[in-house]
């Protein structure tokens, strides 16, 4: 733990229970002989309404964390939990946005967003509303029937954003989301959804390798190293509202300098 | 010779043996081929069966099919149906493979079941291929086909062009042969056009 100042000692964030909690979770590869620790023993809380990043050098198993998280990937030894009752495996309650775009290229738009609405057997007209909704807060309201191939990397990310908070997931995970974006769209991307994220409840348990990204997002950075341990977790009081221009303030450059030096 | 020989009746009775096989093995092979692909249980048991058969001479075969299933229209249908049923199977299984683990986990996230990502997720995405290859796969049905006629049989294209081999007439059995390209040709063009009108968000990996 740092001496950097924390905005968790508000009293509503230190009462609350953990949303999603992942108890000290080991994941061992095997190959033949050799065994390949992956993540070491890692424990993380988020509260509700908590966006909370991952930050580590590629191949630290941070990726692997995230899909332990969602249940895609099995443990070795540890728990997930969400809302305090351990999940055995994936669900809709740990929606996921992924760094390549996932949409489903033979649904359009729409259908894409209501691919989880459908699962559960939400009426149509139910369906088309939420679809309506969170495609225009998602700014992509026009493309409602356009295949993702007619759509620009930037817009299928927000689809799949659309799509991961229309089935109203308890913990929305993210991996690299931004990550396969030019430069520009990036940016417009996080300070787009650092206001969705604001305006809404959601708990936000992200990686990146991007420690701008991180810090501009987070209320807490996670570092991790190689070896696949949690090396330290970093509070980020900045303002709550936050634009671009922030990552130019000293205070800003303070946590990257301080993240970065974490990270060697 | 369309006229004269009563050529139409040989080109009906070849294509609806090539239709029956080729829909006896498109029935067989695309489930077969989901499952190969989409359970390690089922490519343990199937996979490497069925990709060994493929080298399998079905030429050689036809002989001893003729032996135990007669001389009607079965053992041309079954011919067709073993010539192209492994490879229908082969290559839908490994387009499965194929769809990136992304889209198969994000669909996990959204609250798909074993059922719901077969149906859903599995067979949609790999429908394209699917079509592309039973397009490719057709052209080996016919091929079987006329070995198989060429063997035994009293009507059909390849039968026609033994009978008149037999006589030396070359120009017919040349133009059975172009018979049977514009029929390929036609077939292509029937699948291309399936392909644009049922998945207008694919693209085709074949010409």
């Amino acid at each position: 733990m740092t001496t950097f100042p924390t905005t968790l000692g508000q009293p509503n964030r230190v009462t609350s229970a953990a949303k999603l909690e992942i108890r000290h979770i080991t994941k061992i590869f095997r190959k033949g002989k050799q065994a390949n620790v992956a993540v070491d023993d890692v424990s993380v809380q988020l509260v509700s309404n908590e966006f909370s990043c991952i930050v580590g050098p590629s191949g630290c198993g941070k990726s692997t964390l995230l899909n332990i998280a969602a249940g895609l990937v099995k443990a070795t030894s540890g728990e997930v939990l969400v809302d305090g009752e351990v999940v055995p495996g994936p669900g809709a309650d740990r929606g996921m946005v992924f760094q390549n775009y996932t949409l489903f290229p033979w649904l359009s738009v729409a259908k894409n967003v209501a691919f989880g609405l459908d699962l559960k057997g939400m009426p149509q007209s139910e369906q088309r509303s939420k679809v309506e909704y969170y495609l225009n807060i998602v700014g992509l309201s026009d493309c409602a029937k356009a295949y993702p191939k007619e759509l620009s990397g930037g817009m299928k990310q927000r689809v799949a954003i659309a799509r991961a908070l229309a089935n109203d997931p308890e913990v929305l995970l993210m991996d690299e989301p931004f990550g396969a974006l030019d430069s520009q769209t990036k940016e417009q991307l996080q300070e787009f959804f650092h206001e969705l994220w604001r305006k809404s409840q959601i708990t936000v348990f992200m990686i990146t390798h991007d420690v701008e990204e991180a810090i501009f997002l987070s209320q807490r950075v996670h570092v991790m190293d190689k070896s696949g341990k949690l090396r330290e977790t970093v509070e980020i009081s900045l303002p709550a509202h936050r634009d671009l221009e922030m990552k130019l303030t000293p205070e800003f450059l303070d946590y990257k300098r301080h993240i970065i030096h974490a990270l060697r | 010779m369309l006229r004269t020989e009563a050529l139409f009746a040989d080109i009906a009775a070849s294509f609806l043996m090539v239709l029956a096989g080729f829909i006896a093995a498109a029935v067989v092979g695309i489930p077969v081929g989901l499952a190969m692909g989409t359970f390690y249980s089922m490519d343990g048991l199937l996979g490497g069966f069925f990709r060994t058969v493929r080298y399998a001479p079905i030429n050689a075969f036809v002989p001893l099919i003729i032996i135990w299933a007669g001389l009607g229209e079965s053992p041309k249908i079954i011919i067709i149906f073993l010539g192209i049923v492994f490879y229908n199977a082969t290559m839908i299984s490994d387009a499965v493979k194929f769809i990136p683990d992304e889209t198969l986990n994000v669909a996990y996230t959204l609250g798909a079941t074993r059922r719901d990502l077969l149906f859903r997720v599995i067979l949609p995405a790999t429908l394209p291929n699917i079509i592309d290859a039973l397009k490719l796969n057709v052209a080996g049905a016919w091929n079987f086909l006329i070995i198989s006629e060429l063997i035994a049989a009293q009507k059909g294209l390849g039968f026609k062009i033994i009978y008149s081999q037999r006589f030396l007439q070359t120009d017919k059995v040349l133009f059975c042969i172009l018979v049977i390209l514009a029929i390929g040709l036609a077939t292509d063009l029937f699948f291309k056009l399936i392909f644009r009108l049922c998945l207008p968000w694919a693209e085709s990996k074949t010409s």
